[in-house]
């Protein structure tokens, strides 16, 4: 009865848990420094992340390649694995965050880049220091809002 | 923002996976032409998950394994994405979430998140 979580349309691919958990801290500062310095620039790098992120994988950006070549060789355990399909799904609601964002400080709208790229923030934050699983928390009540 | 994420991210980290008796919708009787599966004899636990969802199989495998040994007790895994009557019904806003019901499918408590091993044991020796 775990055909939910073994999909077979969706490759079954497993990554080193702590590689997302990490990128989550880079996102943090990266979208810190963002807010701070107010600098379009900055979260639309940020959003290029999130798109490898949410289309690729995390292990494929910047920060999974940092954590695969530098950190994990470091790593006396082996670490746990997981699926990689929760860190995709926050890696995509990062994007949506991060794009607006974009759009927005591009367009001179000051108020609604400080609140997209802090909502961004927000999430970052929390799977960086809580472990904090968005897709458990936000999928189902997107799609019960979103479905009849 | 930082100061309110962490301390969302402490209530969060409270409840996860603590068995809460007071969140029970206990109006529904689940049966076994509800959930497809024959209910335990004493006790059923039913988990819903969704694909999203790192813990639900953490969850998945804590509770298959616990119910091995026991006879009176079944685990009924649920996908909620393609359950959404019963998840709307039954209020279930996060995954994964874990009914305990008692032998005639009144829920009497519900976890969200991975609870602990004692936790479960708790809950389950509770129900008479």
């Amino acid at each position: 009865m775990s055909e939910v979580l073994d999909k077979p349309e969706v490759a079954r691919i497993y990554i080193d848990a702590r590689g997302p958990r990490f990128g989550a801290v880079i996102t943090t500062t990266v979208l810190a420094i963002a807010i701070v310095t107010q600098s379009v620039w900055v979260i639309a790098a940020q959003a290029t992340v999130f798109a490898i992120g949410a289309l690729r994988g995390p292990q494929h950006t910047p920060y999974g390649l940092i954590f695969k070549n530098f950190i994990k060789p470091r790593l006396a355990q082996p670490g746990p694995t997981e699926d990689v399909r929760p860190p995709k799904f926050a890696q995509t609601v990062g994007f949506g965050f991060a794009l607006v964002g974009t759009i927005a400080g591009f367009a001179g709208a000051t108020t609604v880049f400080t609140v997209a790229v802090g909502f961004a923030l927000g999430a970052a934050f929390l799977n960086a220091a809580f472990n904090y699983c968005l897709g458990c928390e936000m999928y189902l009540l997107l799609v019960r809002l979103t479905s009849k | 923002m930082l100061a309110i994420a962490t301390a969302y991210g402490l209530w969060w980290k409270k409840r996860e996976g603590a068995i809460r008796t007071t969140k029970a919708v206990p109006d529904h009787r689940l049966t076994a032409a509800v959930l497809g599966e024959e209910l335990g004899s004493r006790a059923t636990m039913v988990q819903f998950s969704s694909a999203f969802c790192a813990p639900c199989r953490a969850t998945h495998s804590l509770l298959s394994q616990m119910v091995i040994p026991m006879h009176d007790v079944k685990h009924i895994h649920i996908d909620a994405e393609s359950h959404l009557e019963l998840v709307r019904r039954l209020d279930i806003r996060s995954t994964p979430t874990t009914l305990f019901l008692n032998r005639d499918g009144i829920e009497v408590g519900r976890a969200a998140g991975t609870p602990k091993k004692e936790q479960v044991l708790a809950a389950l020796s509770a129900i008479a």
